[in-house]
């Protein structure tokens, strides 16, 4: 069965990879593929049909375990799309969309974007596949949009915008060399010619970015279209921020950093192209939103230290998903899930009912060792470790920080000192203190350490006399 | 800088002529070698009556208890040594501030370690608010035999004495009795009474209130 479909790949939250500007479009539940003819395939059962503008996605779906594969049908392959036919037997059978693919000799998929299956050229036959839809999804929106992604033949203009641009560059070098004279190239449009063909290039660049722009705004369809391309722009921006501050070898002034930084952050937050909607999952969406979510999150974990507070993720993930936000019912109930997925990340609720996103493998035991030997430092006994300091060391947020050390607390590591100047954790001396023997102070305990600790700081502790 | 502590020294000594009888003292030496810890009084204070936490009520179960049973030990060396029998919650006593760390036990700690003590028979509330408390480093009991004691030790079995001179006569100086406070006195004396061993009377007055032993 795996011989027939071409592999798709699948992240390890069970979300399929996308390729390179491909956008969902429709997701079905419960879908069976079946060939009309059993030798060419067995047929797929029971699983999630996920339609994007370049491929036909079907993943095994179960809610217990994971996908870790999937089986593609690159949209080029297919050669027709069958109108449904709307007969009375229709009416008592689930609803079900026929499409022919082309298939190569080798009885596998036509795939258009492998060297060997082109060369052998166009697959001469082809096979009738049928999907059968079981599930409650709505089946006429999904040939609707089939139709569509299949006529766009978005993956068409992905290979010759990718090739367009490599010609562009080569007739650019091929310019500039010089291969004869004149202002004017044979098919006479303008060259560019050194500096003022630079020039004139930066202008054309300019000019098309603006009307782009102009474009874009003026039709919210027509936005969703250019879309894509704001964010190319966005990346082309990130990348020059990028190279300009490396290259800056006098001393720029602290401002034009500052803001090329805020512009980097803001940039980075814009991520996800495709987000999952309502619209196109259907009853699974909080199931694909769990899923998407905790893709997203991997990476600003890493960056707050594996400890993010829930209300924190929340902001960012509806700041990269730009429109088609969530709702914080939603997050949660997405977080929820994630117990019954086998993702890497989990959600957690502390005594204190602070609410964090943090990974699996995060273990609380490495964080209390690390605060134990933060608390044992010499500065930490003599004045002990406020939140800040915690969060310093640890390189986290002070709120997370206070939550690690609460807890700590609780465990009996370390004790609390309320006073004017705020409130600080000491380690804790207690268990080491006989109270039948209270003068008494083991030679090398963590209490003769404290006072070794606390008499160097000399002077500064006592007040001698009040006068 | 040997200069400047002398001086200090000696300022601080002609301070302490007039000043209250438990101004902290430190010893220092040069160097890193630990130094002696305060004392109020003449009362030495254990190390870790410098560990901040230790003034901090603990809300951790095991810690709070380890902490609580410090405190009863403190208080009651304390009272002991000091002869204090009654804590009173709302002013100023020495054992419950620590002006080298600057830090002061809450009234609800103070009511904390007090009711402990009160839960173990070692004190005693004196009023329902509270306010007060007696410390009884001597339990009833003790006291009534130290009693018995002073009486078979100095003869007095079938003699008959006032209750002040129990507790500031000549007899009593060696003994714990001496500078007792009244109201333990009168509960010691009662339970004795109640043994047989004495009989209470009242004098012309009622600082004068007579005993006849009959240990």
């Amino acid at each position: 069965m795996s011989n027939f479909f071409s592999k798709a790949e699948v992240t390890s939250s069970g979300r399929p990879v996308f390729l390179h500007n491909e956008v969902e479009c429709h997701l079905l539940s419960g879908v069976d593929l079946e060939p009309e003819d059993h030798h060419h395939f067995t047929p797929l059962k029971s699983g999630i049909l996920i339609l994007t503008t370049h491929r036909l996605l079907w993943l095994h779906s179960s809610s217990a375990t994971t996908p870790t594969s999937a089986s593609a049908i690159p949209l080029a392959a297919i050669s027709h799309i069958f109108s449904s036919r709307k007969s009375l037997k229709s009416v008592f059978h689930s609803p079900r969309i026929r499409f022919q693919v082309l298939v190569s000799p080798d009885g596998r998929v036509f795939d258009p974007g492998s060297g060997s299956g082109s060369s052998s050229g166009s697959g001469s036959r082809s096979v009738v596949v049928t999907a059968v839809i079981r599930g409650k999804g709505d089946s006429d929106g999904f040939l609707v949009k089939f139709w569509d992604s299949w006529r766009a033949r978005a993956w068409e203009s992905n290979e010759t915008s990718g090739s367009g641009s490599g010609s562009g560059l080569a007739s650019g070098s091929e310019a500039v060399t010089g291969t004869g004279g004149g202002l004017y190239s044979r098919d006479g449009s303008l060259r560019m010619v050194g500096v003022a063909g630079i020039l004139r290039k930066e202008q054309q660049m300019w000019e098309s970015t603006d009307k782009s722009l102009q474009d874009a705004f003026q039709d919210l369809n027509a936005l969703m279209g250019k879309a894509k391309e704001m964010v190319m722009l966005a990346e082309k921006m990130r990348q020059k921020l990028l190279s300009g501050t490396s290259s800056q070898t006098s001393g720029a002034n602290d401002e034009d950093m500052g803001s090329k930084e805020e512009m980097q952050d803001w940039l980075l937050s814009v991520g996800i192209i495709s987000p999952v909607t309502k619209e196109s999952a259907g009853a699974l969406y909080h199931q694909q939103l769990s899923r998407q979510l905790a893709d997203f999150v991997r990476t600003p974990l890493e960056r707050a230290g594996g400890m993010i507070n829930l209300i924190d993720a929340y902001c960012l993930f509806n700041r990269a998903r730009g429109t088609e936000l969530i709702s914080p019912d939603d997050m949660l109930q997405a977080c929820s899930l994630w117990e019954k997925f086998d993702v890497p990340v989990m959600l957690r609720k502390f005594d204190s009912g602070v609410m964090v996103i943090q990974n699996k493998s995060h273990s609380d035991d490495e964080v209390f060792a690390r605060i134990k030997s933060l608390a044992a430092k010499p500065e930490a006994l003599r004045n002990g470790v406020s939140p800040t300091d915690a969060a310093m060391s640890l390189g986290i947020a002070p709120a997370m920080a206070k939550e690690h050390l609460l807890t700590a607390e609780s465990k009996g590591l370390l004790c609390r000192d309320i006073s004017p100047d705020g409130f600080r954790f000491y380690i804790n001396l207690f268990p080491e203190i006989d109270p039948l023997n209270i003068y008494f102070v083991k030679d090398y305990g963590i209490c003769s350490t404290w006072i070794k600790a606390v008499s160097t700081s000399g002077f500064q502790n006592h007040a001698v006399i009040p006068l | 800088m040997f200069g400047i502590e002398v001086i200090i020294l000696i300022s601080s000594l002609r301070f302490r002529l007039e000043a209250e009888n438990f101004s902290p003292i430190s010893i220092y030496c040069e160097g890193s070698t630990c130094r002696e810890m305060q004392k109020l009084g003449d009362f030495k204070l254990p190390h870790f009556f410098n560990y901040p936490p230790y003034f901090t009520l603990q809300p951790v179960r095991e810690t709070r208890e380890k902490q609580v049973q410090l405190w009863k030990e403190l208080i009651l060396d304390y009272c002991r040594t000091q002869k204090i029998f009654v804590i009173k919650l709302e002013e100023e006593f020495p054992l419950f501030s620590n002006s080298v760390i600057e830090r002061t036990l809450s009234h609800e700690a103070r009511e904390a370690f007090l009711s402990a003590l009160a839960a173990e028979g070692r004190a005693e509330w004196l009023d329902k608010g509270h306010r007060s408390c007696l410390i009884l480093w001597h339990r009833i009991q003790e006291w009534a035999d130290i009693i018995v004691n002073f009486v078979k030790d100095n003869g007095f079995e079938d003699s008959v004495m006032t209750v002040e001179e129990i507790r500031f006569g000549i007899e009593s100086r060696r003994t714990e009795l001496h500078g007792i406070d009244r109201t333990i006195l009168m509960r010691a004396l009662k339970l004795l009474e109640q043994k047989g061993k004495l009989a209470i009377f009242k004098g012309t007055s009622t600082d004068d209130e007579g005993i006849k032993f009959s240990v």
